[in-house]
């Protein structure tokens, strides 16, 4: 449904033709070669630190930024092609929903919602009857004639939401969509952009800073770097193991499982006398069913000292996350680390600690 | 007081009222549009002519340096040519109405750039052209900023009105330099002052009202 293919965006600082032919010293590489694939019906999430290049890619798909190279295809229309005219048509095709909502102020909540549908060109009664049930789907019917003012930011996120379904779109673009929002209305909001893919087939591209939001509702995610997709994943897979330094960090900092800090400054690289390792372990499907610890100190005859665990359900999918000292010989930690490994567990060696007991 | 002095004091404020009028309404039309195209035409805007923009920018500037009291004598013969005549109301109107346009042009563009960017990016996105981007969100969405600049335009209109009395313009500034200044009489002088300030504070608080039915922010 949306294809970008090579997209580049560069900005200049200078805007005069000599410039232009790359000698422009201050020119802002925004996205460099980037390509995505959604496929319709899809929720895929872009996820990225600031400035990373999330808000020009998504801008790209609807030509709110025009790339400077690539090719941008939603619905099989080749969209850096269009005229004007073309371009607004199919921008009618493809809904945008914003951090700061980007209501309307003087405008009640019925006529923003209408506003897409009176930009159209439509009759009242049309309007009229398209924007009710819209309001009810996002559960605001009540608050038709009050003002963006009036309404909470959950509120004028449905709002935002309705507005942008109003002229029957096949895509919708999350730019942000929940970072102004509190994490309780955050998981609301996205409770309805699930529901609205499901019941409406929507196709969502969403860009967000939260790995929140991708566990919650993607399908799919792209993890965006310096202007580059450095990584594409269904989201069970980037979440049990991803393939990018940057993915573990972003994995780690949303888990939270690092170790402790007195832990941290006790912990040496390498293995010396009387030392034990500390290991992360991350177990996902059948293996976080297992009694492996328990097994773990039968059979290979270590101790474990657990110092951080986490279990977390991603999609259909569980993830098990711990922080573990194996305390045993040299020989016995290393036929525990392997043992686990046969179990589809990833062991990562954090360090080495002594004990002084 | 002479019920014939009553009568000027009168029909002085009336004169007073009507070049507020004329200029107002004529500048208004003018400057709206003009303020708008000054923004909408910057760089990176909706229908971005640089070029125009600067140009309009320079012309603006102009219009809005020149002092009223000088413009209002430069222009004369093309007072004459549009009025027929160079003294009474309807020959003090047509400079305030060349100075006020500059003045409202550039008020509007400030209006409109205090507008969220996000508002014409939204618009954008659902497809909005730059015709119904102006009507339908940065006009709307700027009318409190607007109608506050109207109001201070028409307030400097009531203070540059009885400036072109200087000059025979006719109106309250005519009859308290004729009346009140050139044949020494106080108690003139103070009335036409207490009028222009009653007529001030009731064209603010019109304004204000009016600011305040328009923003729902």
């Amino acid at each position: 449904m949306i294809e970008l293919s090579n997209v580049s965006k560069t900005y200049f600082s200078n805007t005069s033709v000599g410039k232009r032919k790359g000698n422009d010293k201050n020119a802002v590489h925004a996205l460099k070669n980037a390509s995505l694939s959604v496929p319709k019906g899809a929720i895929h999430g872009v996820i990225g630190l600031s400035g990373a290049g999330k808000s020009t890619l998504i801008r790209c798909v609807n030509l709110l930024e025009r790339p400077t190279s690539g090719s941008v295809t939603v619905d099989g229309q080749e969209m850096t092609r269009l005229s004007n005219a073309e371009l607004n048509r199919a921008r009618h095709r493809i809904g945008m929903i914003f951090q700061h909502f980007n209501l309307l102020t003087t405008r009640t909540v019925f006529d923003n919602v209408a506003l897409p549908l009176e930009l159209m060109g439509q009759k009242r009664h049309a309007v009229l009857e398209r924007v009710i049930p819209l309001l009810e789907m996002v559960g605001l019917a009540d608050k038709a004639d009050q003002y963006p003012a009036q309404l909470s930011g959950g509120q004028k996120q449905r709002v935002a939401i309705a507005r942008a379904l109003a002229s029957k779109p096949q895509v919708l673009l999350c730019d942000e969509a929940t970072s102004a929002l509190d994490p309780q209305t955050t998981s609301s909001i996205l409770e309805l952009l699930r529901d609205i893919n499901r019941q409406l087939g929507i196709t969502i591209l969403l860009i967000t800073h939260e790995m929140e939001v991708v566990k919650s509702i993607c399908h799919r995610v792209s993890l965006i770097s310096d202007g580059k997709l450095v990584e594409d994943a269904e989201v069970g897979d980037f979440f049990t193991a991803p393939r990018t330094q940057l993915g573990r960090e972003f994995l780690n900092d949303f888990l939270q499982l690092t170790p402790p800090k007195e832990l941290i400054e006790r912990l040496m690289d390498a293995p010396g006398h009387n030392t034990h390792p500390v290991v992360r372990l991350t177990f996902s499907g059948d293996a976080v069913s297992t009694p492996l610890i328990s097994r773990l100190a039968r059979e290979c005859g270590v101790d474990v000292s657990i110092l951080q665990a986490k279990v977390e359900s991603i999609q259909e999918r569980t993830l098990g996350l711990m922080i573990a000292e194996l305390l045993g010989t040299a020989a016995q930690t290393q036929q525990a680390m392997a043992y686990l490994e046969s179990h589809q567990l990833q062991v990562e060696v954090l360090g080495y600690v002594q004990r002084n007991d | 007081m002479s019920s014939a002095m009553i009568d000027l004091i009168l029909q002085a404020t009336l004169d007073t009222l009507y070049m507020v009028a004329i200029s107002g309404l004529i500048s208004t039309l003018v400057g709206l549009p003009l303020g708008v195209l000054l923004y909408v035409t910057r760089p990176r805007q909706i229908l971005a002519k640089p070029v125009l923009n600067q140009a309009l920018s320079v012309i603006t500037n102009i219009g809005r340096s020149i002092p009223f009291i000088i413009l209002m004598v430069a222009i004369i013969p093309f007072t004459r040519m549009l009025v027929g005549t160079s003294i009474g109301i309807n020959a003090a109107s047509v400079p305030l109405t060349i100075a006020a346009i500059p003045f409202i042009a550039r008020l509007v563009e400030a209006a409109l750039n205090e507008l969220s960017p996000g508002l014409i990016e939204a618009a954008q996105a659902m497809g909005a052209t730059p015709w119904q981007i102006i009507c339908k969100v940065l006009i709307p969405e700027a009318r409190g900023g607007i109608m506050t600049g109207l109001t201070i335009t028409v307030v400097t209109l009531v203070s540059y009105s009885a400036m072109a009395g200087a000059v025979g313009g006719g109106g309250l500034g005519d009859l308290g330099i004729r009346y009140g200044y050139n044949r020494f009489n106080p108690t003139i002088m103070l009335i036409t002052v207490v009028i222009l300030v009653i007529m001030v504070q009731g064209f603010q608080s019109l304004g204000d009202y009016l600011v305040r039915k328009s923003d729902r922010k």
